[in-house]
């Protein structure tokens, strides 16, 4: 592992935007415990133009995929009106990253009431992402 | 859920009740299989003598929180169930559909409800409020207590006393079953899993997590939690540290943090840095709890922190099994799932097919005991500490018994001890922690999966199954890491009339210990 950190921070240094316009992020694979270091190229319209440090196909598509949109399942909390217990949720898909913080604020000031089962959508199309908040558990 | 609950409280009332007036055994509660946790081990090993054809009113799930699912309540995280339902569910989610399945059998389950102790007889005690102390006598018993987490005091953190340290499960009840922060600025010891959920969870619930401290120079936790906990919200996680002191009257104010050298790891005088937090989080692994298991005299694995099992999860004592992390802690619930229905399974072909031929003799217990622990030592020192534990615990088995005033000697018999020969005894070669069973019967004809974790990180490895010191198998892994448990099969045609089986690491490369 240190080995491959040497090889994240040297790459770090050399990483930014070239003269060229094009962009090289680094990831850390999460698809098996090697945690490969991916080095992604994106060009100036954010396309991938390479990608290197893999060493297996479900790596390289990894790379692609989070270097140009990568997306997450959102779990959270909301109240439930009267109840101690907080209401667990996510989101029924995963959601682009960078949509994690709303999503986030736009579920904190909610309160919703009980009974709740497993899947009753407590926020549709949160942040306008098309994906719906949905409960994970049953409250009576 | 609660029709069920009621009526297994009236029969309970009702018996009492009856025998209130008549002392001792009258007092005792039939019950077929007894299970001693109703989380995801406890849940699986009632579904799994269910299946097997033990009527569900003969099931007894004893649980001691206000609800079953055990510490998947807390997990609202998703990504459990891939392997066992195909899908990424939340910890609660998953939970729920074993609370859906054993109600819908109509399995009888007790809330609330603490188990006081445990005896090699199968006789359960337990207490709750509604109904005192219940006594119950079990066919058979499933050990699915889980684990807890490693403490300050375990990990040796001197100095003040002050609020704001907890381990990271307690932070995670916290939040997730009660809406409360435990803090606001925060530090993790530890990059265990939990420790790397709840850095997240923190940070969405609006605190600073600082860092995440490691004490060794790889994580005990998922890579990718370690990408999407830590990485995604710029956390930093810093190897080669330990926390040397602790500052605070009231409530804690900072934590001296030191380099830990990675040879001796120890930590280095000189290095000492003060970081400013009001909470200390601890993530640093969590132990199988056992503590019925021992004071019943059942034999322990000191490798595993559980208690030493056969190929079908059978303990030392004949019809008690464990299952799941109170045997020995496991990375994804799926397999603590799939060895809870295993063990009840087992349990219920012990309940069902024991013929006294299969009960272990009785009268060469003791020193068949110190014979089959012993055996052991020759292969090495983890298969010595296997050993170890069951001399030790042998010896307290005699002590329980003769405390007991005598309970029948058949019930103390170890099983493991019974024939000297009639055991394959399992153990760890080089690089290869405690594996999981430590005995296989020499009778059986099943395969096994033997399961174990690794002790360093491991690339283009592969496995090698010795079986009496010849080579069975050889798998190839491209990598293994603490982390993530680890499984071989061993075929019943490869061990016939074998005495021990030995897992190893074969290296092509190390990258580091």
């Amino acid at each position: 592992m240190s080995e491959h950190e040497v090889r994240r921070d040297g790459a770090a240094e050399a990483a930014g935007s070239s003269p060229t316009g094009t962009v090289v992020k680094q990831l850390t694979c999460i698809r098996c415990p090697l945690g490969c270091q991916l080095d992604v190229t994106l060009d100036t319209q954010g396309q991938v133009i390479e990608i290197s440090g893999y060493t297996c196909g479900r790596g390289k598509k990894y790379g692609a995929e989070e270097a140009v949109c990568p997306m997450r399942t959102v779990t959270a909390l909301v109240n439930v009106t009267g109840r101690r217990m907080p209401l667990s949720v996510k989101t029924a898909a995963p959601i682009p990253k960078a949509r994690i913080g709303a999503c986030l604020d736009e579920l904190r000031g909610l309160n919703v009431e009980a009974p709740v089962a497993i899947g009753d959508v407590i926020r549709a199309d949160v942040c306008g992402t098309g994906v719906d908040v949905v409960a994970t558990k049953n409250v009576k | 859920m609660s029709d069920v609950r009621e009526d297994v409280i009236d029969a309970a009332i009702a018996s009492r009740k009856g025998t209130a007036s008549s002392a001792g055994e009258a007092d005792v509660r039939e019950v077929g299989i007894c299970i001693i946790g109703g989380g995801a081990a406890g849940l699986a090993a009632a579904l799994g003598a269910y299946e097997a054809g033990v009527p569900a009113a003969d099931i007894l799930i004893v649980e001691r929180e206000t609800a079953l699912g055990g510490i998947l309540k807390q997990c609202i995280h998703n990504g459990f169930g891939l392997h066992r339902f195909d899908e990424e569910l939340t910890g609660p989610e998953y939970a729920q559909r074993d609370i859906d399945a054993v109600t819908a059998a109509g399995i009888p389950f007790l809330l609330d409800t603490t188990v006081l102790s445990l005896s090699q007889d199968r006789t359960v005690v337990c207490v709750n409020a509604a109904e005192g102390v219940i006594r119950i006598r079990a066919g058979a018993v499933v050990l699915a207590m889980g684990s807890r987490e490693r403490t300050r005091g375990m990990l040796g953190i001197a100095g003040d006393r002050p609020s704001g340290i907890y381990t990271a499960g307690t932070a995670q009840a916290f939040v997730n079953l009660r809406g409360e922060i435990p803090g606001k600025r925060i530090v993790m010891l530890g990059s265990g899993d939990i420790g790397l959920i709840m850095a997240r969870r923190l940070t969405y619930e609006g605190c600073e997590v600082v860092c995440v401290l490691n004490r060794s120079s790889f994580s005990g936790g998922l890579k990718r939690n370690i990408v999407q906990c830590l990485d995604d919200y710029d956390i930093p996680l810093i190897f080669n540290r330990t926390i040397t002191a602790v500052h605070g009257d009231a409530r804690l104010t900072g934590v001296t943090v030191s380099h830990v050298d990675p040879a001796t790891k120890k930590p280095i005088p000189g290095t000492e840095e003060l970081i400013a937090c009001d909470t200390l989080l601890l993530s640093a692994g969590l132990m199988p709890e056992n503590e019925l298991t021992r004071a019943a005299g059942i034999a322990l694995d000191r490798g595993t922190g559980g208690a030493v099992v056969d190929q079908t999860f059978q303990t030392s004592a004949p019809g008690i099994f464990s299952a799941g992390n109170v045997l020995h802690v496991h990375d994804l619930v799926d397999f603590v799932s799939e060895e809870g229905l295993a063990a009840g399974a087992c349990a219920a072909r012990f309940m069902g097919c024991t013929g006294a031929g299969e009960m272990p003799a009785a009268s060469q217990s003791e020193k068949s005991a110190v014979a089959a622990g012993g055996a052991p030592a020759a292969g090495g020192a983890p298969a010595a500490a296997v050993a170890g534990g069951t001399q030790a615990s042998a010896a307290v088995a005699d002590e329980a018994s003769a405390a007991a005033g005598g309970a029948p000697a058949a019930a103390v018999a170890p099983t493991f001890s019974a024939e000297p020969d009639a055991f394959i005894t399992v153990h760890g070669g080089s690089g290869v922690g405690a594996p999981v069973p430590q005995f296989i019967a020499r009778d059986s004809d099943d395969d096994v999966t033997i399961r174990f974790r690794v002790r360093g990180v491991f690339e283009d490895a592969r496995l090698r199954v010795l079986v009496d010191g010849h080579e069975v198998a050889r798998p190839k892994r491209r990598i293994m890491v603490p982390a993530e448990m680890e499984s071989v099969t061993l075929k019943a045609a490869d061990r016939i009339g074998a005495t021990t089986v030995e897992i190893a690491v074969e290296e092509k490369e190390a990258s580091h210990e």
